[in-house]
């Protein structure tokens, strides 16, 4: 049987469904058989969910004015035009 | 994709097509489309809001003036993050030089990951906080963990680069991404717990 720490060294992969089916079920059992080990597991699969699920805020408009106004520059200096009428707002 | 602007499907590979063969528009379609995205990368990395826009900008013109080079190896979005990863790195490292912010501490070996905080969580821990709230949790977390582990927890499982992406962005083995990536992982579910923990469930705390 895998050992806490052996399990913890497994954990990512584990998480990321990259392990071998083999230690897969080994994992699986120390986790089903270990209650310290399920609820780390558990936590820090919710842990990633939790992270994924966040969303980028909004840019500030100031930031995002500016943004524009350099990215627009450029196209206008590569496209050899003055910049033109703003572009994508 | 909810970030995008526009009412119409989002199609990546046929904007840079577009982009590529001169299409103004397009780009500044793949500009609005990721922008949230990039900036909130900078920020998390840079830990500075001005750096944080340079990065931004940065990130969008090097992009444009470097279109050609993108092959459709991989996705646009994983290159811009690469280009995004450089640019705030090395802002992070002329701070470091005026001040003293250590980027790249030594890596301990794998003997000192542990998990201390066990505690079940509430069942949807999320919903008892407000958008904005759940936001702050989240990015106090990320600002607490060092810049090494940081930076490789943000490619990876924010901005969901694979392992190998994310050590080819960062100049690092797989195996030292791997662990970079247990220990982050690791200490934000010991902060996250301290939050989500299920309140009056202590029997199952050891601390
Ligand atoms: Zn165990």
């Amino acid at each position: 049987m895998l050992t806490c720490k052996q399990f913890l060294q497994e954990l990512n992969d584990f998480l990321d469904e990259s392990t071998d089916p083999g230690l897969r079920s080994e994992i699986e059992r120390h986790v089903n058989e270990c209650p310290n080990c399920w609820v780390v597991c558990d936590t820090t699969r919710r842990t990633l969910k939790v992270f994924k699920g966040m969303e980028a805020q909004a840019v500030p408009a100031d930031v995002q004015q500016r943004l524009v106004s350099a990215v627009q520059k450029k196209i206008a200096a590569r496209q050899g035009k003055r910049p033109a009428a703003p572009i994508g707002q | 994709m909810s970030s995008s602007i526009s009412t119409l499907p989002f199609d990546e590979t046929a904007l840079v097509t577009q982009a590529k063969a001169g299409d103004a528009v397009a780009f500044s379609d793949l500009v609005s489309h990721y922008e949230r995205r990039v900036f909130r990368m900078a920020k998390q990395i840079t830990q500075n809001e001005e750096d944080a826009e340079d990065v931004l900008q940065e990130t969008f013109l090097k992009a444009y003036s470097h279109l050609d080079d993108f092959q459709g190896n991989s996705k646009f979005y994983t290159w811009l993050v690469r280009i995004a990863v450089n640019e705030a790195l090395m802002k992070l490292r002329k701070r470091r030089s005026d001040k003293t912010v250590p980027l790249d501490e030594p890596i301990e070996t794998g003997e000192d990951t542990v998990a201390r905080e066990i505690a079940v969580w509430e069942d949807d821990p999320e919903q008892l906080y407000s958008r904005d709230e759940l936001s702050e949790i989240l990015n106090e977390a990320v600002q607490s963990l060092k810049p090494a582990y940081r930076t490789v927890f943000i490619l990876r499982d924010i901005e969901e680069l694979s392992i190998e992406e994310t050590a080819q962005a960062l100049n690092l083995s797989i195996s030292a991404v791997k662990s970079r990536l247990l220990r982050a992982r690791l200490q934000l579910r010991e902060k996250l717990t301290r939050q989500f923990r299920r309140k009056g469930d202590d029997a199952f705390a050891y601390l």
